[in-house]
């Protein structure tokens, strides 16, 4: 059990609109362990973004239970939340999202802004995260002024600032060209080899989910195939 | 810190955006800091002068201006004139009275040999003026009792005329000049006292009451002064009323004025410039809140994805809360510190062309304001600052 960073337990999610209700997840069990390195596929309207947007924190499951490093992530309030994807999550996001006026540094400060660590400790920090993705010759540099690839890489650092358990990355390399996308999934491997980061990568890109020692697809809200079960 | 930092920065990575959110707030703050300035000065001015009275000093002029409730005055019984026998029944009668004078005034040519000066204010009165305005001759002596004024014609000149008619630094005491044409000597020369009760003091000429009505050619007077002995104020206008009303045919045909109503109703004017004022400042201010609310608006919609990102790494709704609150707070509060330092600076300005126009920066005046720009910073950025917590951060990081 230890072991386990998550286990989500017959998790729905049901949106309502004026009209109708949507079935978003229809009972979904999974588990991931410490150190895995998985990528979760599935067409548009799957029900992935969803399930990320619960394994991230940002939302709560309709039934079902969704445990994070055994807390009850489906019992928490908003400031629980907030609170738990401070210390628990890091995100990558398709389109990087940095703060586009400040530094590449201040932009991986941001989640120890709120987790109240002092100016000095955060400074020290996000320069240490910025060498683990070696970019710590592009600590002043302002996002206008970072190649494609490089302002991952400063999200990545972001992600890892504050060793999350899990490390969720939303089609990392969506926006980026096959090269540099390819520098940044050696990245993340290295991260996870090396390092021993736990990282859940949401993909459509078949050939950078086969790279992957486990994947789970997903279709109309359920899984399909699970390569690790 | 940090936040206030970033607020700072925030704001003036757009200076003139941010300029034209504080102009409100920098108008409503400087106006007040401005006007309230003059209007304290004001204040204290019309205070000092009649503090310079003394509470005691009572004021007798001819004619009614409170009714009381009695029967209208009608035809040929009106207004009555205050005489010098009067002001003489006023010193027997009533003892409450420690000293009374009778005050003739009229405007003379003063001249000596070649030098000449126009339309001077000339006051006609006793040896006890001094004693109730407490205003003394430090040269010479002032003008005798009148008992002992017969048809002396002496004169005690205020330090203005004496520069005017004496340019070269003469010993004026002991010297002949013409008021109006008859020859005065010089008995004394007043102290220097600057404006009192709207009147230069030092561009006054005095001479004793006999000598004025025949110069002027009139015996009623333009006022009697009269000061109370200590504690004995509102006996000494009881007694000021009887004595007066049974010399004039039973008629209240005059006016007992007393520092403390005199400064009583011209506080009353100040009060209303003050809350004119107030209002002024409540509007502005109102108008510059609610720029600052429109702008705050429009940054938590520039900040959408920002303010989602900043939800995934774990900013709670009162991070977001206060986030924004700092940034309002610290537009409006860099806007009161503009709006003080240019009104302080205008009402330096406006002393400085205007000196006669009195000018008081009281510190609570400068806080009050400044207080009041932060409130209305915090009032009207709450509503943008909860709109940006309460943002959902999944729509918050889909939005373009």
């Amino acid at each position: 059990m230890s072991e386990d960073v998550l286990r989500l337990a017959d998790v729905t999610k049901v949106y309502r609109t004026a009209a109708e209700e949507v079935h978003a997840l229809r009972g979904v069990t999974m588990t991931v362990r410490r150190g895995e390195f998985l990528s979760i596929i599935g067409p548009s309207g799957s029900g992935k973004s969803t399930l990320l947007n619960l394994l991230g924190c940002l939302d709560t499951p309709t039934t079902g239970e969704y445990f994070l490093e055994d807390r009850p992530v489906h019992l928490l309030d908003d400031e629980g939340l907030a609170s738990i994807r401070n210390s628990k999550i890091g995100f990558v996001f398709q389109n990087f999202n940095l703060l586009p006026r400040v530094s590449a540094r201040k932009n991986v400060e941001l989640p120890l802004v709120y987790s109240g660590f002092s100016r000095s400790e955060r400074q020290r920090r996000a320069e240490e995260a910025l060498r683990r993705v070696r970019l710590d010759h592009r600590v002043t540099h302002k996002p206008n002024e970072l190649s494609g690839g490089e302002k991952q890489r400063v999200a990545i650092a972001r992600a890892l600032v504050t060793q999350p358990s899990i490390l969720l990355a939303d089609e990392p390399t969506g926006n980026l060209d096959s090269r540099v996308g390819e520098e940044i999934i050696r990245l993340l491997e290295e991260l996870n080899t090396v390092q021993g980061a736990t990282i859940l990568l949401i993909t459509h890109d078949l050939a950078i989910a086969r790279r992957c020692r486990r994947t789970v697809e997903i279709r109309d809200g359920q899984i399909l195939r699970d390569t690790a079960a | 810190m940090d936040g206030f930092v970033d607020a700072l920065e925030n704001i003036f990575s757009n200076p003139m955006r941010a300029f034209l959110t504080m102009l409100g707030v920098i108008i409503g703050v400087f106006s007040v800091v401005t006007l309230v300035s003059i209007g304290e000065g004001a204040r204290k001015y019309v205070t000092d002068q009649f503090s310079g009275l003394g509470t005691n000093v009572l004021i007798i002029t001819p004619g009614k201006s409170q009714t009381s409730g009695g029967a209208p005055m009608t035809g040929t019984s009106g207004t009555r004139a205050l005489t010098a026998d009067d002001a003489r029944a006023l010193a027997q009668r009533c003892p409450s009275l420690e000293f009374v004078s009778p005050v003739i005034l009229g405007t003379a040519a003063i001249k000596t040999g070649n030098r000449l000066r126009d339309s001077t204010m000339v006051v006609g009165t006793t040896h006890e003026h001094q004693m109730i305005r407490n205003i003394y001759a430090d040269v010479g002596s002032f003008l005798p009792k009148e008992e002992a004024q017969g048809n002396k014609r002496v004169c005690v000149l205020g330090r203005n005329v004496v520069k005017d008619i004496f340019p070269h630094g003469e010993n004026p005491l002991g010297q002949y000049v013409r008021i109006g044409g008859t020859r005065f000597q010089v008995i004394g020369i007043m102290e220097r006292k600057g404006y009192s009760l709207g009147f230069d003091i030092d561009g006054l000429v005095w001479i004793p009451l006999k000598a004025a009505e025949q110069l002027f050619d009139k015996d009623d007077l333009f006022e009697v002064l009269a000061r109370a002995r200590p504690g004995q104020l509102e006996q000494a206008k009881s007694e000021i009323r009887r004595v007066l009303m049974t010399r004039h045919d039973g008629y209240e045909d005059f006016t007992i004025t007393s520092q403390a109503q005199m400064i009583e109703s011209l506080a009353k004017i100040l009060d209303v410039l003050t809350y004119a004022i107030a209002g002024i400042a409540a509007i502005s201010l109102l108008v510059g809140g609610i720029g600052i609310m429109n702008i705050m608006l429009v940054t938590v919609g520039e900040k959408t994805r920002e303010i989602g990102v900043r939800k995934a790494v774990g900013a709670s709704r009162r991070d977001i809360l206060w986030q924004f609150l700092v940034e309002s707070l610290t537009i409006s509060g860099v806007g009161g510190l503009i709006g003080v330092a240019v009104g302080v600076g205008l009402a330096l300005l406006v002393h400085a062309v205007v000196p006669s126009l009195p000018v008081l920066i009281r510190p609570w005046t400068i806080a009050v304001s400044f207080s009041f720009a932060l409130a209305v910073g915090l009032f009207f950025g709450v509503y943008p600052a909860k709109k940006a917590a309460e943002l959902d951060p999944i729509e918050a990081l889909r939005y373009e």
